[in-house]
């Protein structure tokens, strides 16, 4: 089994019209072994921008923590916010600086750029490569289901609680097909004014 | 013709014209579809001595990636008390990872007194408890009587044991009501076959241990049983990764089995979350 996959999970992030929408389950598991359902891999690291790691559980609070010392870093030394696009730059170099020596996660970032309020979501494989498109990324072990729920759920342009519909469905219906991922899910939208937190009634098996 | 005769081969068996006879038909039909007529005849691999040369590619499957990856995962339970024979199972069907159904039926009706549960490949188990249901019922017509579930489950073993080491993998339980009263066995692919009170099986089988032998006991009435059976089956639906779906109960008593039950674990688990919630507010 890949050590990708020795804890499960999955995340999801989406653009939509003005905002973004980032998605997690709940599941922290030890291969088959379910051990707790409250464990969310999406974190708020900045005012409008958030971080979905994916993975091995370890390395993804070790990742976390180790970027939120650049990010403080950064914004200290700057004297002001950090954007989505540069704190994704930032996570594909600190990335590959461990290229022959990986931490096992897939990261996604989703954020509003703060002074032009742009969507801008991301993704990279465990060693750095960005891929920023313009429609959805996803990661974790139900890659290939939630790629199917997206590619014929999502459309441009979508509204904010149009993209809380598109992005739940995909979510939950991508893991009940999964056995590694799921046990709830919670959704973040992101906007101009304001943030939105949503937590799914999900199947728990 | 000229051909075959400096090649020396006119008389070889395949060059002969052929009569073709209705028995030599026949030999040639059983050839092409040989366990239509007899289920215990199935095609040898195309290597040989499979018994250790299947182990072989099996285990090398990871540097080949010619690996048969079977359905797998499962919980069942099963246990008697004073009011029969209780069954639970789950309804999962995984390949790897991910989920191929969440319906599969993993009790098999073999007769009005008798049921069966599939783990492990459930080819394997489908197959052989298909076959079981048709020994079964041979033997009802022969002895005029139904079979016992302690000839039943010998049947499996002896199935299980000829085909030991070619990589069946099946855990199954036998259940049913006869003259000596309930029965219950497990039988496996290694062979073993054993009677007993009260088992489980499959990879949430630990988790459904857990409550059943917090909850088992002989006296049980028929509704704590079934409650137990399910509620068991429920807890290793949420701790194990490979069950789910949804949850059948069968009661099975002297005159046949009932199917008590079929619940989906959603529901079950909002359920029970709401009746957690009540016995914390009193």
């Amino acid at each position: 089994m890949s050590i990708l996959a020795y804890n499960g999970g999955c995340v999801v992030a989406m653009r939509g019209k003005d905002c973004v929408a980032i998605a997690t389950d709940h599941r922290f598991g030890i291969q088959a072994q379910t051990i707790s359902t409250d464990f969310k891999k999406v974190f708020h690291i900045g005012p409008r921008m958030f971080l979905g790691l994916t993975g091995l559980q370890t390395d993804i609070l070790t990742v976390r923590d180790r970027l939120m010392f650049r990010k403080n870093l950064y914004e200290t030394r700057e004297n002001r916010e950090m954007c989505p696009k540069p704190f994704s730059a930032m996570m594909s170099s600190f990335l590959y600086e461990h290229r022959f020596g990986p931490y096992f996660i897939e990261p996604v970032v989703a954020g509003l750029d703060p002074k032009t309020m742009e969507p801008f979501i991301c993704n990279m494989d465990l060693i750095g490569c960005p891929n920023a498109p313009d429609d959805f990324v996803v990661a974790g072990t139900c890659a290939e289901q939630l790629y199917g729920m997206c590619e014929t759920l999502w459309k441009p342009d979508l509204e904010p609680d149009q993209l809380f519909e598109v992005i739940a469905q995909s979510i939950v219906n991508a893991f009940d097909r999964d056995a590694m991922s799921g046990w709830g899910a919670t959704v973040y939208i992101i906007e101009k004014d304001k943030i939105t937190e949503r937590t799914l009634k999900t199947r728990m098996d | 013709m000229a051909l075959a005769e400096i090649c020396k081969i006119s008389n070889a068996p395949y060059m002969r014209p052929n009569a073709w006879s209705s028995a030599d038909v026949e030999e040639e039909q059983k050839g092409l579809m040989c366990n239509l007529a007899n289920p215990y005849t199935l095609a040898a691999p195309p290597f040989e001595n499979p018994l250790h040369n299947l182990n072989q590619i099996q285990a090398n499957g990871d540097k080949t990636g010619v690996k048969i990856n079977f359905d797998h995962g499962t919980t069942t339970l099963g246990f008697k008390f004073k009011g029969g024979v209780l069954l639970a199972v789950d309804s999962r069907a995984t390949g790897g990872s991910y989920i191929g159904s969440q319906s599969m039926k993993k009790i098999v009706e073999i007769n009005q007194f008798m049921l069966g549960t599939l783990a492990g490949g459930a080819a394997d188990c489908v197959y052989w408890d298909r076959v079981l249901s048709k020994e079964c019922r041979l033997h009802e017509l022969r002895n005029k009587e139904r079979i016992s579930v302690a000839a039943a489950s010998k049947i499996m073993a002896n199935i299980a044991h000829e085909y030991k080491g070619m990589g069946l993998s099946m855990g199954m339980m036998l259940a049913g009501y006869d003259k000596r009263g309930p029965g219950l066995y497990y039988v496996d692919s290694e062979g073993s076959r054993t009677p007993g009170n009260l088992f489980s099986v499959g990879s949430g089988s630990l988790y459904a241990y857990g409550v059943l032998d917090s909850g088992y006991h002989w006296d049980l009435e028929d509704k704590e049983a079934q409650e137990l059976g399910r509620r068991a089956i429920y807890h290793a639906t949420f701790r194990d990764a490979y069950s789910g779906g949804i949850i059948r109960v069968y009661h099975i008593k002297e005159d046949g089995w009932v199917n008590i039950s079929n619940t989906d674990c959603m529901e079950l688990h909002y359920m029970y979350q709401e009746q957690l919630k009540q016995q914390a507010a009193k």
